[in-house]
């Protein structure tokens, strides 16, 4: 056939990853009272247990604290971490995008200084991409560095950055300060830097969600200093290296396993014995879901052989937000309830939490029409 | 990774086999009710249709996950031929001591409704009861059945239609659906013998049931190869129609829901391996519940794309579409198969939920 396909090839996991799956479930077990539904919490202590297990930096080198593990022993810490309801926030970012990138781009003594304190779960890190301005147009970056002795001045603002009020550094995305004049290629002068939270200069406001709570923060960068260990890659070369971050930041089974519980609560609801609609209804998100991580599992296998699953990684985001936002949908139909955030019920509490943070679903880490448009690129079509 | 080269190059002469033989007007032409002879034979000369058969019952004890994996290249190709239905006469046949053939063969019953009944009569027996749609039986040259008898399930095999009265029928893509009742019809002792080797009437259905889902993702990435190939060619407004982003959008889910539905079929097949037979069934009604939705889906998204040319019998998306509108009820419906995956998850319980979908 002339189109191309996606593959998603059948993958059997190693027998290793059961293993782990049995110590991740007993580690979880011990942790039982940090668990949470959907909450995105962030425990410093319990990122310090699990750098412990080693389960941070599973798959990098050694020498830079990794564990050289394989990505299938990884996604089953992070499957096992999600459906849990896991606190990650404090080095879930590093794990997944920020380590990765840096290994790729950085520099031996930026290796050498982050990577084993990600590993370890000292460092955590944020994701300064997104602007007033510039939210799925990423190229469209108002932030601009200028090149002064022994660094960079940085000035601009940046929006929606997730816990920047608790991380301690930031893999900043800006251009470098061109002669004033429209630059035809919009890629162009594109740099990241690593920019330490604590530097002179930045004023970092909350911005509170929908949900009442404080993840959101705006940035402001005023004459910000970076000294030049802290480029990270090359000038100009921003562009590659942020799609690189993104397609490290979507390839994670995370856009499908948040809700776990919820289905879950929903399966509770319906007791041993439901009627045909109701089993139905389950049936079809279960389906959905086991259709989703064999399609997740078998990206792990790409990300295995060293491929690059740029385009499968936004089939799998754009039909896990779909299956995400379709559960509370589905539930409020078997199940209706009025929601109510503190509800002393489980269900209920569950069903107005998972409504509200549906809308976010298929907004973070690229819209579902950027990953529509991204499928799209990769059919051929743009 | 996990395909094999054996796999690789079955499913490269099964494609090219296909491309020579299996052209629009093959197709067309068996919708007149003729059957595609020509088509027939050049398969059957590979051997596959009998292939999963033990060696020393003609076959080559080939992976059950290779023949499926032929099945949606057929499927691809809307070949108007009992490819799985031979297949599985020959399991089940094979299985149990009785004759299979080198000719098309059809098995059933493939609803669940339907009932076959054998009684005991001298040293033979007499069938009674009704096969409904079942799938090419007027050009079978073998029919397999599974009956209820006097001390469990038991296989029947005829030839031909075997003294049952055939009634013609057909589903939406023309494909032969016919029904064979039997009325005390006279089986010597050695055209049924019990069920052994996992053949039963509940294993058949799942089997049936997820040849239907790996056909359909054949079909899907027919439809899709099309929608996407027209996209690129059709020009309005000056531009191909594929430069529209809401085109691009549509296109984009296409392409979702056709891997998506590869996938689904690809956990059922593995599943076929699996020593629990609740398993079994729990991952080929997932793959029946998801491959049916994605076809819902992405029928309307290829026609859509194609407009009205689409609609038309002279160009070709309807034989995949139609196909995916009748098989996506053969065997069991989405709606069946969700509602058997739900009940199973239940009736496991809400906390067994996680391991289900890990453990396997």
């Amino acid at each position: 056939m002339a189109t191309p396909t996606f593959r998603f090839d059948p993958v059997e996991m190693p027998p290793e990853a059961r293993e782990i799956r049995k110590e991740v479930r007993a580690f979880i077990k011990e942790h039982e009272h940090l668990m949470g539904f959907s909450r995105g919490e962030f425990n410093r202590d319990f990122s310090r247990a699990m750098g412990k297990k080693g389960w941070i930096g599973m798959t990098w080198p050694k020498q830079y604290g990794g564990h050289e593990r394989t990505s299938f022993e990884r996604y089953v810490v992070i499957e096992e971490m999600l459906v849990a309801g896991a606190p990650l926030s404090a080095h879930y970012t590093g794990d997944r995008q920020s380590g990765p990138n840096m290994l790729r781009f950085g520099t031996e003594e930026q290796k050498n200084y982050f990577l084993p304190r990600i590993a370890a779960g000292e460092l955590a890190f944020c994701i300064g991409m997104s602007e007033p301005n510039s939210g799925s147009d990423l190229a469209g970056t108002r932030t601009r560095a200028v090149k002064v002795d022994g660094g960079y001045k940085i000035n601009g603002t940046k929006l929606w950055t997730s816990n920047a009020h608790r991380a301690d550094y930031a893999i900043l995305f800006c251009k470098m300060s061109g002669d004033g004049k429209e630059e035809p290629d919009r890629h162009a002068g594109a740099t990241q830097f690593l920019l330490d939270l604590k530097t002179p200069g930045l004023d970092i406001r909350p911005v509170i969600n929908l949900l009442g709570e404080h993840h959101f923060n705006e940035i402001f960068l005023t004459d910000v200093f970076v000294p030049d260990n802290r480029l990270l890659g090359k000038e100009g070369n921003g562009w590659n290296q942020v799609t690189s971050e993104l397609s490290f930041e979507r390839s994670a089974p995370d856009r499908f396993l948040v809700l776990f519980q919820m289905l879950r609560e929903m399966l509770r609801m319906a007791g041993p014995t439901p009627d045909k609609a109701t089993a139905a209804a389950l049936g079809k998100l279960i389906s959905q879901l086991a259709t989703l991580r064999s399609m997740s599992i078998s990206i792990a296998g790409m990300l295995q052989e060293g491929l690059n699953p740029n385009n499968e990684a936004a089939v799998v985001k754009d039909l896990g937000t779909r299956y995400e936002q379709d559960i509370p949908v589905v539930a409020r139909q078997l199940f209706p309830t009025e929601p109510e955030l503190e509800a002393i019920d489980l269900y209920t509490s569950m069903i107005a939490r998972s409504t509200m943070n549906a809308p976010r679903f298929s907004i973070q880490g690229g819209t579902r029409e950027i990953l529509r448009g991204i499928i799209a690129r990769g059919l051929g079509l743009r | 990774m996990a395909i094999r080269d054996e796999t690789r190059m079955l499913l490269e002469s099964m494609n090219r086999l296909f491309e020579d033989h299996c052209t629009k007007q093959v197709a067309d032409a068996a919708e007149t009710g003729v059957f595609a002879r020509t088509l027939w034979d050049a398969v059957a000369e590979t051997g596959v249709p009998l292939a999963a058969l033990p060696e020393s019952a003609g076959g080559a004890d080939a992976e059950w996950s290779d023949l499926y994996a032929a099945l949606r290249v057929a499927a691809r190709f809307s070949a108007p031929i009992p490819l799985a239905e031979t297949m599985l006469a020959g399991w089940a046949a094979a299985a149990c001591g009785l004759e299979t053939s080198d000719g098309p063969m059809t098995v059933g019953p493939v609803r669940m409704a339907d009932t076959l009944t054998l009684a005991r009569d001298g040293n033979g027996w007499r069938l009674s009861g009704a096969a409904t749609r079942l799938p090419y039986a007027s050009f079978a040259t073998r029919v397999v059945l599974i009956a209820d008898g006097p001390d469990g399930e038991m296989v029947v095999g005829l030839n031909g239609t075997g003294g049952g009265d055939l009634a013609a029928g057909k589903n939406i893509a023309n494909e032969a659906r016919d029904t064979l009742s039997f009325n005390h019809v006279r089986l010597s002792s050695d055209q049924a013998a019990p069920v052994k080797g996992g053949v039963s009437r509940g294993a058949l259905y799942r089997r049936g049931a997820l040849a239907r889902a790996t056909m359909m993702s054949g079909a899907l990435e027919k439809a899709m190869d099309l929608a996407v190939t027209y996209a690129q060619e059709r020009q309005q407004f000056g531009r191909p129609i594929s430069k529209f982003q809401a085109v691009q959008q549509n296109l984009a889910v296409l392409a979702g829901q056709t891997a998506a539905a590869v996938a689904a079929a690809n956990l059922g097949i593995e599943a076929l391996s699996e020593a629990d037979p609740d398993r079994e069934e729990f991952l080929i009604a997932v793959a029946k519940t998801r491959v049916g939705e994605a076809a819902t889906l992405a029928c309307e998204i290829a026609h859509q794309v194609h407009g009205a040319i689409g609609f038309t019998k002279e160009y070709a998306l309807q034989l995949s579409t139609r196909r995916l509108w009748s098989w996506r009820e053969e065997f069991g419906g989405d709606p069946e198969w969700a509602a058997k995956v739900g009940a199973y998850a239940c009736r496991r319980g809400a906390d067994a939920l996680w391991p289900l979908l890990t453990d396997g």
